[in-house]
């Protein structure tokens, strides 16, 4: 089910900085034409549906039409994620419809501190198989003594 | 009208190689690849490298949302708990890959995994929580809801971005720099101190520009292989394929090119999944504790013919736990029968449940409710990992409470972090315990030196999942860390000059220009082949002749033969390949990519002289799966191969598996 832009809704992202989807997609599939400042994907047969344009788009301009040599026509999945949950929309072929909401993060977008509040080990440390967030017990069981 | 004859991509290839740049970097020690091993060596990395190091991380795709969990996940596959212990997490793998197991890599990462969960809940990664429990981070006592003994829930439509998070703000904070939109697609070997790794080549996806990193140490950690066997769905489908289609085997190919001695890559995985969307089967087994069904409506793992062929393979076919090949190999013979179609029969699964609540004397209302969350939760396993599956069932009109679903093998893969390990060999923890023919000074250092590796490409170290694959990750950073210490005196030489690379890297982009206008039609041309029917054409011959998915996964010595023969063709056709844009060219280098790892499998294929993994491969002409050991005249031994870089021979050998967790 490759990925598909609307043209009506898709601005080239042209008040960011980067195109949402050509930045984000894990395949290097979705591009801009400059020209008419549309984006498009351009080798739907290597999507692997991973709705990662759909989600990132400023614009809500990308959809999905289901892969053409498995589904048949009419199935919808579309999805509208905010900075902590996710709500999916579910059409099916005969119009039924189901909607579901998740939660996906539990702290604010861009809040990870990695190393605050973690230990910084010394040099001396560097000769064992201890990760510098961990301490003894599990780290450093051995076969004849797993804990 | 125009000719069809003109490059057509956004992006467009340079053919004047005068105008491509080439950027020259130096590090301390370099990170390639940004999935969840990257991600956990990133994490670790500063930590350990001494003040003022030079780092990087380098990327073909955006961190954020890269690697095999790209898209999300349902579950954490791999946590060990208070109920566990590293050995019994070693049991577990050495059962499920038929005993041809890294015993040290897999306790070593049963040591470290949990930490790396703990921390994903840290950074905001939600997980389930059984009643009583909720709010409760694991460090303050809160209990997972399980889904299996080994795998937890979460809500992980965003684990990747959180872990990406983590580890670019732990690069950005240490000073280190990040590369994205850069594929490397080449190690390069010392020029004076042999076997050992010296930088790495890659280009820009984005712009026409070379790169080519010096480094005295580095982590490939770039994935599994997948498109080296046709896929169930050839045209627009080709893409849904279970492992991520942008998974094109840079890991084993560039370390195995520069001589990393490659371990079990004739193991492959064939997961089984629902048809054609492969959406996940695990919440649907353990959670939802479904059962599966063949065409006549029976449980066939409960017939007597089912137990009977599981026998053949004691012990592992006979332990409590079955094996995943083995489950497979199951399937396989209902359906070779002709009693399929193999069904997930959901109906019943929800019913029990609903039937079970009612039992205990829940109210019509209450059940309403209870369904709701059930049916929530059936669907997350899906929306949050496969959500083309969803859309398959949304486009079929299935609702799982009343109609089963469709699961079949899917074709192989390559990998070495799921149910699959196939990889590097690697060294083992420097620790006493560990056999010495396992170790040789840097934990996860491959048998080139400064070379480490992680996740997918650490072999025989399957069922570590994602979660596994970071601490991997860390581990390998640690001990990068260490090994860079000891070298520091190191100064890296390159043998080839930025110019001869420029000319290697982009020799698609000049053979496109130089005949594109010899005939009418951009994609039919005697002087070149595009790298979509190169990939095609290595699928089409991986399948017929090495055991893929139309053979039910059978081969033999014979086929194995035609394949090679194929592989020698690929092998020199690919020096033809044709690129016009960037994008042209990064398909282009993942191909020599897949055709490298397909010869290596394939050399692994013939060497080992058994069926191995039954359900994941046949050898027709040798189905017995040995007991006896490599000393005693058998295939109980891991098969190793080595590529050598000078003279491209390639050297198989055996190796003893040892026993290390008693049983």
């Amino acid at each position: 089910m490759p990925s598909y832009v609307n043209p009506e809704k898709c601005d080239g992202c042209k008040g960011g900085e980067k195109t949402a989807c050509m930045y984000i997609c894990p395949n290097d599939l979705m591009v801009l034409d400059p020209n008419v400042m549309k984006a498009y994907n351009q080798e739907p047969d290597q999507c692997w549906e991973c709705y990662n344009c759909v989600k990132i788009c400023p614009q809500g301009a990308i959809e999905v039409r289901h892969y053409a040599d498995i589904c048949p026509m009419g199935g919808y999945v579309q999805p509208m994620r905010s900075s902590d949950s996710i709500m999916w929309t579910v059409k099916f072929r005969n119009g039924n419809i189901k909607r579901f909401k998740y939660p996906i993060r539990t702290t604010p977008e861009g809040s990870i501190k990695p190393y605050e509040g973690e230990a910084s080990p010394g040099a001396d440390q560097l000769d064992n198989e201890v990760l510098f967030t961990e301490n003894a017990g599990r780290a450093t069981c051995t076969p004849s003594n797993p804990v | 009208m125009a000719l069809r004859n003109k490059p057509t991509w956004e992006l467009l290839a340079e053919p004047d190689l005068s105008k491509v740049p080439v950027e020259e970097l130096e590090y301390d020690a370099i990170i390639v690849g940004g999935g969840m091993a990257a991600c956990g060596a990133a994490f670790e990395i500063g930590k350990w490298m001494p003040d003022g190091a030079k780092v990087a991380l380098i990327d073909k795709a955006a961190v954020e949302r890269s690697g095999a969990v790209a898209m999300g996940l349902s579950a954490i596959n791999t946590y060990i708990g208070d109920e566990n212990t590293p050995a019994d997490y070693v049991k577990m793998v050495r059962n499920d890959l038929m005993g041809i197991v890294r015993e040290d890599l897999i306790f070593d990462t049963g040591r470290h995994v949990d930490d790396s969960v703990i921390h994903f809940e840290k950074w905001g990664l939600p997980l389930w929580k059984q009643k009583g429990s909720e709010g409760k981070s694991l460090t303050e006592g809160g209990k997972p809801v399980h889904e299996g003994r080994w795998q937890i829930m979460i809500n992980g439509e965003s684990y990747k971005c959180i872990v990406a998070e983590a580890a670019k703000n732990a690069l950005e904070e240490k000073g280190y720099d990040l590369y994205e939109r850069v594929f490397i697609v080449k190690l390069l070997l010392d020029a004076n101190k042999p076997n050992t790794i010296a930088g790495a080549v890659g280009f820009s996806t984005r712009e026409n520009k070379l790169y080519v990193f010096k480094a005295k140490a580095m982590i490939v950690a770039c994935g599994g292989a997948v498109n080296i066997f046709r896929p169930h769905s050839t045209d627009e489908g080709k893409g849904r394929c279970w492992y991520p289609v942008w998974n094109a085997g840079s890991t084993y190919a560039m370390c195995a090119q520069v001589g990393a001695e490659m371990t079990t890559m004739e193991n492959r995985f064939t997961p089984s999944r629902y048809k054609d969307g492969y959406g996940p089967v695990g919440a649907w087994f353990l959670l939802f504790k479904s059962n599966v069904t063949n065409g006549l409506g029976e449980e066939y793992v409960k017939t007597e013919a089912c137990k009977k062929e599981l026998e053949k393979y004691a012990p592992y076919g006979t332990a409590e736990v079955t094996p995943t090949c083995l489950r497979n190999h199951l399937m396989l013979f209902e359906m070779k029968e002709g009693r399929g179609p193999i069904q997930m029969n959901t109906p019943k699964a929800i019913k029990n449940f609903l039937d079970d609540a009612k039992a205990q004397g829940m109210d019509d209302k209450a059940l309403k409710k209870y369904w709701k969350q059930l049916e929530s939760e059936v669907w997350e396993d899906f929306l949050d990992m496969t959500c083309g599956q969803a859309g398959l069932w949304a486009s079929m009109n299935i609702a799982p409470e009343e109609r089963p679903s469709e699961i079949m093998p899917t074709e192989p893969y390559m990998l070495g972090s799921h149910a699959g390990a196939c990889g590097c060999w690697c060294s083992g923890p420097n620790e006493d315990w560990v056999p010495d023919d396992y170790k040789w000074g840097y934990n996860l250092m491959t048998t080139v030196n400064g070379l480490f590796t992680a996740g997918d490409g650490v072999g025989a170290s399957g069922h570590k999942f994602s979660s596994g694959s970071h601490a991997e990750g860390r581990i390998a950073a640690k001990s990068m860390a260490r090994y860079v210490r000891d070298n520091k005196d190191f100064t890296p030489t390159l043998k080839q000059t930025a110019e001869e690379l420029k000319a290697e890297i982009y020799k698609p982009v000049v053979t496109y220009y130089e005949n594109h206008e010899k005939t009418t039609d951009d994609m039919v041309n005697p002087n070149y082949i595009k790298p979509r029917h190169l990939m095609e054409r290595l699928m089409k011959y991986m399948d017929e002749y090495a055991g893929g998915w139309t053979n039910y996964y059978t081969t033999s010595g014979k086929l194995l033969e035609i394949a090679a023969q194929h592989l020698k063709y690929l092998k020199e056709d690919s020096e033809k390949m044709a690129a016009s844009g960037l994008h042209e060219l990064l398909r282009a280098w993942e191909n020599y990519h897949r055709i490298f790892v397909a010869e290596n499998h394939v050399k692994h294929l013939q060497f080992r002289e058994e069926s191995r993994y039954p359900g994941f491969y046949y050898r027709a002409d040798f189905p017995q799966t040995d007991v006896k050991t490599e000393e005693e005249g058998g295939w109980f031994c891991f098969v190793n191969s080595k590529y050598d870089p000078e003279t491209g021979e390639w050297t198989m050998m055996k190796k003893h598996v040892h026993k290390i967790i008693p049983d």
